[in-house]
């Protein structure tokens, strides 16, 4: 043999090698929850198969300051599950459930293939999957090539639309469709004829100012003016100047941290006083201080009532719910709570609501299916984004009615009704 | 497109020209390391997050601003050479591309570094002089933005003296126009390197701090602000200052003008547009006769 | 040079490619799970663009800190015939990599007029563009966020979808860009691409007309990425711009520097071996540190950037030969052997 293949031979043999490392490296370490080999079970009566449920968000990232929370909520509820022993079925068999948390980065090309990792390797019986739109869409055709259920916790309103396309996938944000109309109609009601629209330029962004153009067409107020600007933005104030110049009365913002604190800093520079009306982006207490307060003062936006948990009526069924969430997780992760630990704690609670219908002894392909069922028709479930009643036609189950306004008073959020508009 | 006026106008100008500022900058430290080490430092960038980190850090740990500032530009210097003790210094010999690949290696792991300590929420710094804004026949200048213009100035002026009046500024001069009659005279360049290297991440940490309180701070706003800055420099050949600071100031404003009248998601494209236009419209040549002289 | 580098005689070339082929055959057989095999499936994508990296940065001279700009286009190319128009996968392929090639070739003659760090930071430059106009074009990319739903290429029929099928048909294609590439590197246009690389002016007195083999090089290692590129679209069903990114340009120069520039076999195990290292650290880095591993990650990939570019600027597959040659070879191995009990 020739030195060449002599070096070729060698070469391959190191690939077989280095790659046989991969088989052994690989399958064998699911990402540990930090909570792993938790409980040794005592003596319980019958103990079911475990469940494995997968959890993806964007932990690192450009979109971290959303799946931190997210992830947090779901070591949080690993924790209540280890102490509890796991779900009851139906026929009383004990299950123990394991979260299977994994880092997107926020990419789609990393989350598909950690994706296909838990469906196929890991076995999930389902997975909370997907905290930005644009994740949560380039998971969508995985999870229905594999009828595994998903669970987003992002916004966008094609990751469940057309139903008929979607028969695996749900979420449990508030989609722009819900929130967009509270913002023009707080316009409308203040009197306001023409509004501009700016939006961050992204699946999320792209969702919103669509729900805001709808809103705004049924409503009879006027666009004058839109603008994109990146999620990384530093320097808004091209866009702003033309905002100036236009005869806009309010501005409408489709955007999250850290966008939407800049513009909202870059907007009270430019001395401009027209109403700033956010969408549930903003929904984290961070936003108020990253702005400044004095430049976040009087911002308006609708959210989910876990804002005002306190200030809501005692017939709310959100209220205790919202309640306990927020004492438990603050407890558990050290910081206070926001919409989106509570995306994250309802899509869980989603899964494991439908988990306790399954009986002990189906196959992983019949526990999957029997769980969508489950899912599907899941009613009256009061998590922390609304009261969610789903169906075959509805797979967020939200409505207008989950969503409050807020106005940031002082540093704080104020609950901001209609009476008080 | 609205209907601007004057006004409109004169905003644009003002806002590209503060932003330009900050590319100025860091294109100087650029220029600046390259002329003395013939490095091209694509993790410059990077050293602005930490210039700001740190001042977000010695901030909170209840320092008065200005002490917070110096100490986090101080103490970046001071990572600065290290960095180049540690990474360019073994590879001296190594091809080009290693050396790139070097520096932008090392500006993840730092990104990566500053992640894992400061996590993903962003920061922020208070104004520096708090107080309404500038009215300027119509426009508005935020008062940060007044900072960031008088801070370049000052670097500029500071950097000028520093080459024309004292020896140690003579030195370095001597290293970037010809490294082994430098060393003939008794220049000490490998010391060179390593100072240059240090101020030119002081400079960067400088534009990092002053623009903290206007955007704010993140683990990852290293990689726009690097990259914008070294479009600038290549405005100079990599050589010249003056060609960087009048092309930084140049770039934001065109930024500013396309995002205004054309659309604001191009506004990134026009840096690398720029970008490209420079390298073919220049020969080798016209870089090489326009040598740094450190006047500003 | 490496061991790698220069002749081959065609026997040693041929058996070295048998091998290979045997090995690839046999290995899904030791490693079965899909994230094993989706691993190799990487890998094999990934080779093709570093084989193409490796003729242009290694034999031609020239700095590519923009192939994936290549490579975004081929993905792209046939995600947008496919979802949009609908044309089939086995078309939009070749058409998308005739239309990157074609993207090459105009690039490419300003940018061959310059040299060195410039030449390096034009290519900068270019890749960085591309990613910004695929970000753009929002009405046919899909903006930020990328296009999903790409359909599977289909072999009479029948989609392409388990990750053993698709791992067998993209090995398939990186045995024949390898193929390709070193009957390239073996004629008289890589003995010309040499010369062009050691020495310009004496390569322009011979009598090379430097600028059209260039441009040559940079098309064929365009068309290598935008095929890779495509049938990385066809495996994920989706594209983003973030998957052709910066980022990758400059993993896929690491893959190339690791197997060794110059060395085309080294192309494969550069990529394999950088692949490998990226997924041990997402794996162990979890164990040591808990949850969040992605900083560290980061980290490590970063560093490990560095310290390959100091200590082995060379290459893997010259330290290989060089520690091969060092203890003697085959025969060096035998008497080993031999002595031993």
């Amino acid at each position: 043999m020739s030195g060449r293949s002599r070096s070729a031979l060698l070469l391959a043999i190191v690939l077989a090698v280095a790659t046989a490392l991969t088989g052994c490296v690989a399958p064998a370490t699911p990402a540990p929850s930090p909570t792993a080999e938790a409980v040794a079970p005592e003596e319980k009566p019958a103990e079911g198969t475990p469940y494995k449920v997968g959890f993806l968000a964007a932990i690192t990232g450009g979109a971290a300051f959303l799946g931190e929370p997210e992830r947090n909520a779901a070591v949080m509820i690993q924790k209540q599950l280890d102490a509890q022993g796991g779900i009851v079925g139906p026929d009383g068999v004990r299950h123990r459930v394991q979260l299977l948390i994994h880092d997107t980065e926020g990419k789609g090309d990393v989350a598909i293939p950690v994706a296909k990792k838990i469906i196929s390797d890991d076995g999930v019986v389902a997975s909370v999957a997907g905290t930005t739109s644009g994740v949560s869409m380039a998971l969508v055709p995985v999870f229905q090539e594999a009828e595994v259920v998903m669970v987003s916790m992002a916004s966008s309103s094609a990751i469940v639309e057309p139903v008929s396309e979607r028969k695996w996938i749900f979420k449990t944000a508030q989609s722009n469709k819900h929130t967009a109309p509270w913002q023009v109609r707080y316009a409308k009601a203040k009197g306001y004829t023409k509004v501009a629209n700016f939006y961050v330029h992204d699946a999320y962004g792209e969702d919103g100012a669509s729900a805001i153009r709808e809103a705004a067409k049924a409503e009879g107020i006027e666009i004058v003016l839109e603008e994109t600007f990146n999620a990384g933005d530093a320097d808004m104030t091209a866009q702003l100047t033309k905002l100036k110049a236009s005869d806009a009365q309010a501005l409408l913002v489709t955007a999250i941290t850290p966008a939407a604190p800049v513009l909202t800093k870059q907007f009270r520079e430019m001395g401009l006083e027209i109403p700033l009306i956010h969408n549930h982006g903003i929904g984290m207490k961070p936003f108020i201080t990253l702005a400044g307060v004095e430049n976040a003062e009087g911002v308006v936006f609708p959210m989910g009532k876990l804002v005002a948990a306190d200030q809501l009526p005692d017939g709310d069924p959100q209220k205790q719910v919202l309640q306990q969430f927020i004492r438990d997780y603050e407890a558990s992760a050290g910081g206070p709570a926001s919409t989106f630990a509570g995306h994250g704690w309802d899509a869980v609670m989603l899964i494991l609501k439908g988990l306790e219908k399954l009986p002990d002894g189906l196959s992983l392909e019949e526990q999957r299916t029997r769980l969508r069922d489950e899912i599907e028709n899941l009613k009256g479930f009061a998590g922390t984004g609304g009261v969610f009643n789903l169906s075959p036609e509805d797979h967020v189950g939200l409505s207008p009615d989950d969503v409050v306004m807020v106005r940031i008073t002082n540093g704080e959020w104020e609950y901001f009704p209609p009476e008080k508009w | 497109m609205p209907d601007y006026d004057f006004s409109d106008y004169l905003q644009f100008l003002i806002s590209g020209a503060s932003t330009g500022s900050i590319y100025v900058l860091i294109a100087l430290g650029l220029v600046f390391i390259y002329n003395v080490t013939g490095v091209i430092n694509l993790a410059q960038g990077e050293f602005a997050m930490l210039g700001a980190m740190l001042g977000v850090v010695f901030y909170k740990a209840n320092l008065p601003l200005g002490v917070s500032a110096l100490l986090a530009v101080i103490c970046v210097v001071g990572i600065g050479a290290l960095i180049q003790r540690l990474t360019i210094h073994p590879a001296r010999r190594a091809p080009e591309v290693s050396v790139i690949m070097i520096t932008i290696g090392t500006a993840i792991a730092v990104r990566g570094l500053a992640l894992l300590v400061w996590g993903t929420t962003p920061h922020s710094l208070p104004d520096f002089s708090p107080g309404s804004p500038v009215r300027l026949w119509g426009a508005v200048l935020g008062r940060q933005r007044l900072w960031i213009v008088g801070t370049a100035a000052v670097v500029l002026l500071i950097l000028y003296l520093f080459f024309e009046f004292t020896l140690l500024g003579k030195a370095v001069r001597a290293c970037a126009i010809d490294r082994q009659a430098a060393e003939l005279v008794g220049v000490d360049t490998q010391g060179m390197a390593l100072l240059a290297y240090g101020i030119g991440a002081g400079m960067s940490a400088i534009a990092g701090i002053v623009i903290a309180p206007l955007t704010l701070v993140s683990y990852n706003m290293g990689l726009s602000l690097g990259l914008k800055g070294f479009v600038v420099s290549i405005m100079g050949g990599m050589v010249s200052a003056p060609a960087a600071v009048v092309g930084g100031l140049l770039l934001g404003i065109l930024e500013s003008l396309a995002s205004g009248l054309l659309s604001s998601g191009i506004k990134d494209a026009v840096a690398f547009v720029v970008l490209f236009a420079v390298l073919l419209g220049r020969t080798m040549n016209l870089g090489e006769h326009l040598r740094f002289r450190g006047r500003s | 040079m490496t061991a790698l580098s220069g002749r081959w005689s065609r026997r040693g070339r041929w058996t070295g490619i048998a091998t290979l082929v045997t090995v690839l055959a046999l290995l899904p057989l030791i490693l079965r799970t899909p994230y094993a095999l989706s691993t190799l499936v990487l890998i094999g994508i990934y080779s093709i663009v570093t084989i193409g990296l490796c003729l242009l940065m290694g034999y031609a001279g020239q700095v590519s800190l923009g192939q994936a700009a290549f490579f975004g286009l081929g993905a792209y190319g046939s995600a947008i015939l496919t979802t949009h128009l609908r044309w089939s996968p086995w078309l939009a392929m070749p058409v998308s990599a005739v239309f990157t090639a074609i993207v090459a070739y105009l690039i490419g003659v300003p940018i061959f007029r310059l040299h060195g760090h410039y030449l390096a930071m034009g290519t900068l430059a270019f890749g960085i563009i591309v990613t910004i106009f695929l970000s753009e074009w929002k009405e046919y990319t899909g903006g930020p966020s990328g296009l999903p739903g790409i359909p599977r290429l289909t072999l009479r029929g029948t989609p392409i979808k388990t990750d053993l099928a698709y791992y067998y048909l993209v090995w398939a294609f990186a045995i024949v860009a390898l193929i390709i590439a070193l009957n390239v590197v073996d004629s008289r246009f890589g003995r010309a691409l040499r010369a062009i690389r050691d020495s310009e002016p004496a390569a322009q007195s011979l009598g090379i007309e430097i600028s059209s083999y260039k441009l040559r090089t940079l098309a064929l290692s365009a068309v290598y990425a935008s095929v890779a590129g495509s049938l990385h679209a066809h495996y994920m069903i989706f594209v983003s711009p973030n998957a052709c990114d910066l980022d990758l340009s400059i993993r896929l120069v690491l893959m190339a520097a690791v197997g060794g520039l110059a060395s085309i076999w080294g192309a494969p195990f550069g990529t394999a071996l950088v692949i490998l290292l990226t997924l041990v650290l997402r794996e162990i880095i979890p164990l040591l540190s808990g949850y969040g591993s992605g900083e560290h990650q980061i980290i490590a990939y970063g560093a490990l950037l560095v310290v390959i570019m100091i200590f082995m600027p060379q290459g893997l597959s010259a330290t290989v030969s060089r520690t091969w040659r060092r203890m003697g070879g085959l025969d060096g191995l035998r008497r080993r052997l031999r002595r031993a009990p």
